[in-house]
């Protein structure tokens, strides 16, 4: 057994097998191993392997999501039986000699560009779907395991992981996440604070390939990690994790009480979600809303803009199944530490200062177009409110609410059904602070982004973990931005909430309510147990 | 050889899943099955082939059918696309 010390950021005790995530692009021999018809009879094999692996990821998702969604893996097998691709790929190993690797990662390469050069966004798109599959074939050449076919409980040791890296992985089987570098605002803090699994970063474990596969047990709450536990350590766990699945137990009670103080003051108590796959775990953690739809998350991991009916689709989703509870979508807020290359954003030598947030919808009309008009077609589904991030200026949201009017306008004109939106904005910038009164005089709802407020008042890099010491969630600085932003909400009669981390802190929870606060937005996985410590307040 | 038009109702065109559908439902002849348009002609076996015509909602395209079932093909075809397309 050997002993891992990090820093804990997400609770909870995890045990499952190691996988090692190493970056997808070392080397593929081009030199075949065997002659072309032996190389044409390892694709041959790859081949069949991947099918059922396919096969199976297809009943899963048939079974989890229904047949429809399940159709896209669908198309997946039918590439992997394609003739012109499997044409392609004899072709380069018969007549030029290469590794089935090798052929197969060429293939895809060209079916992939193909697909990206095509002039239809949709179809564009579906370059994402053949390098998955030529992914999926050269990982079982090579005998890597395929990040998409885990089995079992597994936990994701890496140095970091960028958000696409996350959003391709087979959720359903993570049981934790231990990076070697991260910070506890990273996405991947996030992920697993939305997920309720534990997750450790800053760690010395080993990036030693002679890890992947082996036991290891987690802790996210003292971030430790065991790698092959011994009988003590895994005895001790279990008691822990037993414990914890009581608690957890306990607090199912507190579904559909309301949440109020002993005095009765009410807050809203919404959560957090980046898409459709976290609507489960709203319902099941009864939250009374979505109080941040991170939006940008159906931009990323793929090649090319959602369309928007791909938008519409994802919206109208997410406001049926919540039923009429509201869902507050966070327009766009790509940039910064979220950034992928089709919108083809300059290198920012300061990057959390830079082209992000509204300043991105504001600079590129069509995007916002696009996203605009699919969130109120949707809005005739559900309860749908707009949030605007990143906002520092009165002039920007007053251009957002002119752009919102004029989609208004244009879908009525259209004919198609609409309901009210409510508008408001992410507080987020001290400067949004220092005018607030003005811009409550604008909106329907202010929510207050903690992180961003934080590293942008206290002059903290979020991505830099060396600062973390310096980070200080309760500063003084921070809480006196917030008791500003609750005043010019209420003197202006309407409301406030809050969607950072800090909402979920539980340190702050009185001070918030105190302040005045009417929403707290938190992880799916925190609703309850921040249910139960209202209730228990005064 | 037997052929047959049709002009796409659906919203989303020939996007992945209704491509998916149709290939299937080809592949269940003997019979080649072609489909495109007069710039274009693809196999409507495969996949890639078939989701690179990039059709449209509004656009019209031709299927033939050439072989022992080809009308039986065509019909089912026919079918197929009334209902799904």
């Amino acid at each position: 057994m050997t002993t891992h010390q990090g820093k804990g950021i997400c609770p909870g005790i995890a045990f499952g097998t190691v996988y090692l995530l190493q970056k997808a692009d070392t080397a593929i021999q081009q030199t075949p191993g065997g002659t072309p018809d032996q190389e044409w009879t390892r694709f041959l094999a790859a081949k069949a392997k991947a099918d059922g692996q396919l096969k199976q990821l297809f009943e899963k998702t048939a079974a989890e999501l229904g047949e429809e969604q399940a159709m896209i893996i669908d198309v997946q097998r039918l590439m992997l039986e394609d003739g012109d691709f499997n044409d392609a790929v004899q072709q380069m190993i018969q007549t030029e000699q290469v590794s089935a690797p090798y052929a197969v990662s060429q293939a895809g390469k060209q079916f992939s560009d193909f697909f990206a050069a095509l002039d239809d966004p949709y179809m564009r798109a579906r370059a994402t779907d053949v390098s998955d599959l030529s992914q999926r074939l050269t990982d079982i050449l090579l005998g890597r395991r395929h990040s998409h076919a885990f089995t079992g409980p597994t936990v994701v040791v890496a140095e970091d992981l960028t958000p696409s890296e996350t959003l391709q992985m087979d959720r359903a089987h993570i049981a934790a996440f231990v990076i070697r570098l991260g910070s506890s605002n990273s996405h991947t803090a996030i992920l697993a604070q939305t997920m309720g699994i534990p997750c450790v970063i800053q760690t010395d474990i080993p990036l030693d390939p002679a890890i992947d596969g082996r036991e290891i047990i987690v802790d996210g709450t003292g971030g430790l990690c065991y790698l092959e536990p011994d009988q003590i350590v895994r005895e001790k766990m279990a008691q822990w994790r037993q414990e914890a699945r009581l608690r957890q137990e306990s607090l199912d009670g507190l579904r559909g009480l309301p949440t109020a103080t002993k005095s009765g003051q009410t807050v809203r108590l919404f959560a957090n979600i980046g898409g459709t796959q976290d609507i489960q775990s709203v319902l099941e953690h009864d939250a009374e809303g979505v109080g941040l739809f991170r939006s940008e998350f159906s931009y990323l991991g793929r090649s090319d803009y959602p369309t928007e009916a791909e938008l519409f689709a994802v919206y109208r989703r997410v406001a049926e199944a919540m039923g009429g509870r509201q869902v507050i979508i966070r327009t766009l807020d790509m940039g910064a530490d979220k950034k992928v290359d089709y919108f083809d954003l300059d290198q920012e030598e300061n990057p959390a200062l830079g082209l992000r947030g509204i300043r991105i919808c504001i600079d590129r009309p069509e995007i916002f177009r696009t996203q605009l008009r699919a969130i109120y077609r949707a809005s005739a589904f559900g309860n749908i409110a707009i949030m605007f991030p990143m906002i520092t200026s009165l002039w920007e949201v007053i251009h957002c609410k002119e752009q919102a009017a004029a989609i208004r306008r244009e879908l009525t004109a259209e004919g198609l059904p609409i309901r009210d939106v409510a508008l408001g904005i992410m507080i987020e910038t001290p400067a949004a602070v220092m005018v607030a009164d003005a811009l409550a005089k604008e909106v329907d709802f202010f929510s207050v982004g903690t992180n961003d407020l934080t590293q942008y008042t206290l002059a903290i890099d979020r991505q830099n973990h060396k600062l973390d010491r310096f980070y200080d969630p309760h500063h003084p600085a921070v809480l006196a931005m917030l008791q500003i932003v609750a005043d010019s909400a209420r003197d202006n009669g309407i409301w406030a909430g809050i969607c950072g981390e800090l909402a979920a802190d539980p340190a702050v929870t009185a001070t918030l309510l105190n302040m005045g606060f009417d929403e707290l937005s938190v992880a799916p996985a925190s609703v309850l147990e921040m249910r139960k410590r209202i209730r228990d307040m005064d | 050889m037997v052929e047959i038009q049709h002009t796409i109702k659906d919203e989303l065109g020939l996007h992945a899943r209704p491509a998916a559908h149709l290939v299937k439902k080809a592949s269940e002849f003997q019979s080649a099955v072609q489909i495109g348009t007069p710039a274009k002609m693809v196999d409507a076996k495969r996949i890639m082939g078939v989701m690179g015509l990039s059709l449209k909602t509004g656009d019209t395209f031709t299927m033939t059918f050439d072989g022992p079932d080809e009308e039986l093909a065509a019909e089912g075809l026919k079918a197929f696309l009334a209902e799904n397309l």
